[in-house]
């Protein structure tokens, strides 16, 4: 499986020095004293450790408890100057990875906004998130980490900046958001060397990842036409680019020798509404997956297309309490076509998949204890994921997070009951800093 | 590990559960007794209530204000939470826009979190979460959350809806350098309290103190507007002054915990449209406003 490239990884502790005397001297007394405009610096430390409780180990008697054990420094810069209506960004992390030994840096988000009338521009490496689902995704096709969000990492990691120039226009009549990412980013799948996997080439270890080039043909284009009717967030979404989780193509099924790690065209067509409805907010959402490179579904090694729908309902339950509930489901298209061209000894997966899922969330003692229960449930895959969580505000610069991430299934080939011997506890705690400018 | 699954649904079936039965529980009406002299309705008292209500939610027709609030816990620690505020009035008693913009602290700065209020059905809420640039609707019911944690609910921040309440005029009242009305107003429907005890200064019509009774009759939640000034709008003949609270808290008695609110710096009509509650603020305020 692959493993997304937003890390700069390697012996770069002095590439980090370098980072955090960057980003601190980037507000200093002269800055303000020309005038050329005003910084504020924030920013947190974060220790996040996960481990297994299944006592299972990736890669035999080598492999580890640990899925995760870190130390962040997030630095949060933003810089605007006087009398335009313009902004600069800058959120980056230094972190040990105290698994691999290593010090990596992660660009979180780095852009310069800019307003023009109706328009607002922003360029630069920028986390984008689409849809109303709750950690289920239709049209939102921007890069994701799963590997942070089956590990305990907060939720914001599970987000992935994407590289591109995004350009706003507000109006009454609709609003517009297009995005065009000329660099392409895969999602950030868990691999064999932390997690124990379900891998139907596992013998086979020479992978050769071919990413889309850097065209000017193959740069993403992300559209969102979006207004309020009475109240009602009602969006139409189009996207053209790239699957973002890879296709497998041995080189041979009977005897394979290499795979070949490709991203196939991909085109998402939908929309989505949001409005209060019976006491509560009811969301809906829906989307058809286009597979470009395999529309008659006749490559078994292309995903086929598929139709896409959620529908979810929230309310509040009794004081500082929540209760949200979905309904999401992925229907195959071309479905006997895929069954004709699967190789034998692979998986069939079904026509129709679907899941529900479940958050519990509850504060207490003036929200400075946060409970919450989230777990998703697929019926037709019999399999499931239960994230327990419960965090404590100590003050408001310290806060700590324990939770869980429990996996299983009746096969160990579906999304979920492929992690099942993955159970893992983590803690997580953070510790937020920061000045603002003038 | 079938154990997590029949957890989830135990857990499920129990608030469900739980959940219907608080149902039940708030639509049967308090069962407190009320005082004879105060049962029926003083229609003076409803309308110094209503003229209240106007001159502390609804001064002038919009609204700008840093706000600081403090939580404070029985041992004295202290949580701060620094925010701008916006009001947008569309009409005096009638619809209203809420903008809030988060300073501090770390975990929800940037955050924006936009109501438009509608007295008489459910508001709409909006929350910005700039970690993961995601806007979202989130469900509230206005009588029972309290705001960011604080001793002050949705409700004591944007307005109860006056006919909610019966209202009688109990006395008139020297309370500290101000002449006051007394009034009491006792829930129609289920609340958080079966009766509030009001003290209205009879010439600025602003709540200067407010007791909260639980359903033991007991007193659990004490409102205090502690400095009033007079904010002056516009120049000259056109000038108009709106007596503002500048400093409030709310004390809950029972617990020794309490917010106290200042308002850092405010201003009133400073040409705020109907647009600019919008996405698209939410995403990217003006500077003007947050800085």
């Amino acid at each position: 499986m692959a493993v997304a490239g937003n890390r700069w990884p390697g012996r770069s502790i002095p590439g980090a020095l370098v980072f955090v005397w960057v980003a601190w001297g980037a507000c200093p007394p002269p800055l303000h004293a020309q005038g050329t405009g005003n910084v504020e610096i924030h920013g947190f430390l974060l220790g996040t450790y996960a481990g297994r409780t299944t006592g299972v180990r990736p890669g035999g008697e080598d492999g580890g408890d640990f899925l995760l054990g870190e130390q962040r420094l997030r630095l949060d810069l933003t810089a605007w100057p006087e009398a335009v209506e313009a902004a600069l960004r800058f959120k980056g992390d230094v972190f040990h990875d105290a698994l691999a030994g290593t010090f990596e840096l992660d660009l979180r988000e780095a852009y310069v906004d800019y307003t023009a009338g109706d328009f607002d521009f922003r360029l630069g490496r920028q986390i984008a998130s689409w849809g109303v689902g709750d950690l289920l995704f239709i049209n939102d096709v921007f890069p994701k980490d799963w590997v942070s969000f089956f590990s305990g990492r907060p939720l914001e990691y599970l987000k992935i900046g994407a590289d591109g120039f995004r350009t706003r226009y507000s109006s009454n009549v609709a609003n517009m958001e297009l995005l065009l990412i000329p660099f392409f980013e895969p999602d950030n799948l868990p691999t064999p060397d932390r997690f124990v996997l379900f891998d139907p080439l596992v013998s086979v270890q020479t992978r050769d990842e071919k990413r889309p080039a850097t065209t000017y043909t193959n740069t993403e284009l992300a559209l969102r036409v979006y207004r309020k009717i009475a109240a009602v967030d009602v969006s139409l979404y189009a996207y053209r680019g790239f699957w973002r989780t890879p296709a497998l193509r041995p080189d041979s099924f009977a005897s394979p020798t290499r795979v070949a790690v490709l991203y196939p065209h991909l085109s998402v067509y939908g929309m989505s509404a949001q409005g209060s409805a019976l006491r509560g907010v009811l969301s809906f959402e829906t989307g058809y997956y286009q597979s470009r490179d395999d529309e008659d579904g006749v490559d078994s090694t292309i995903p086929n297309s598929q139709a896409r729908v959620l529908v979810g309902y929230q309310r509040q339950l009794w004081e500082d309490s929540n209760l949200a509930v979905q309904y999401y489901a992925e229907i195959m298209q071309s479905h006997a076509a895929y069954r004709k061209v699967l190789p034998a000894g692979y998986p069939a997966q079904k026509a129709y998949r679907d899941v529900i899922t479940l958050r519990l969330e509850q504060s207490l003692e003036h929200q400075t204890w946060k409970l919450s229960l989230m777990s998703f449930y697929s019926a037709s895959d019999h399999d499931y994921l239960v994230q327990p969580q419960a965090s404590y505000t100590f003050s408001d610069h310290l806060a700590a997070t324990v939770g869980a991430n429990m996996f299983g299934g009746r096969r160990d080939w579906s999304f979920f009951g492929q992690f099942d011997a993955n159970d893992n506890v983590y803690l997580s705690v953070r510790f937020d800093f920061g000045r603002s400018g003038s | 590990m079938r154990s997590p699954i029949y957890l989830a649904v135990a857990c499920t079936l129990a608030f469900g559960a739980l959940a219907l039965a608080k149902e039940d529980l708030d639509s049967r009406p308090s069962r407190v007794a009320v005082p004879r002299t105060a049962r029926s309705a003083s229609p003076d008292a409803a309308s110094i209530i209503e003229k209240s209500q106007r001159a502390f939610y609804y001064a002038a027709e919009d609204m700008k204000a840093l706000v600081t609030m403090a939580l404070i816990d029985k041992d004295g620690n202290r949580r701060t939470r620094v925010m701008t505020m916006l009001r947008r009035d569309e009409r005096d008693g009638g619809n209203q826009k809420y903008f809030v913009y988060f300073h501090e602290p770390g975990d929800v700065r940037r955050m924006v979190f936009m109501v438009w209020k509608y007295p008489d059905r459910e508001d709409t809420r909006w929350l910005f979460i700039p970690a993961v640039d995601l806007i979202r609707q989130i469900a509230a019911d206005d009588k029972r959350s309290s705001f960011v944690g604080s001793d002050f609910t949705y409700e004591d921040v944007s307005g109860r809806d006056v006919n909610a309440d019966t209202h009688a005029l109990l006395r008139e009242e020297h309370l500290g350098a101000r002449n006051t009305h007394v009034i009491q107003s006792v829930p129609k429907a289920a609340a958080d309290y079966t009766k509030r005890v009001s003290w209205v200064d009879t010439e600025n019509l602003l709540p200067v103190k407010e007791e909260y009774y639980d359903a033991q009759d007991q007193l659990f939640r004490v409102f205090t507007a502690d400095r009033i000034e007079d904010i002056l709008v516009g120049e000259g003949q056109a000038a108009t002054t709106f007596p503002t609270v500048m400093t409030r808290t709310m004390t809950n008695v029972k617990t020794g915990h309490r917010t106290e609110v200042t308002f850092d710096s405010i201003a009133y009509n400073v040409g705020l449209k109907d647009e600019d509650f919008s996405e698209r603020r939410m995403r990217r305020p003006p500077s003007d406003w947050i800085r």
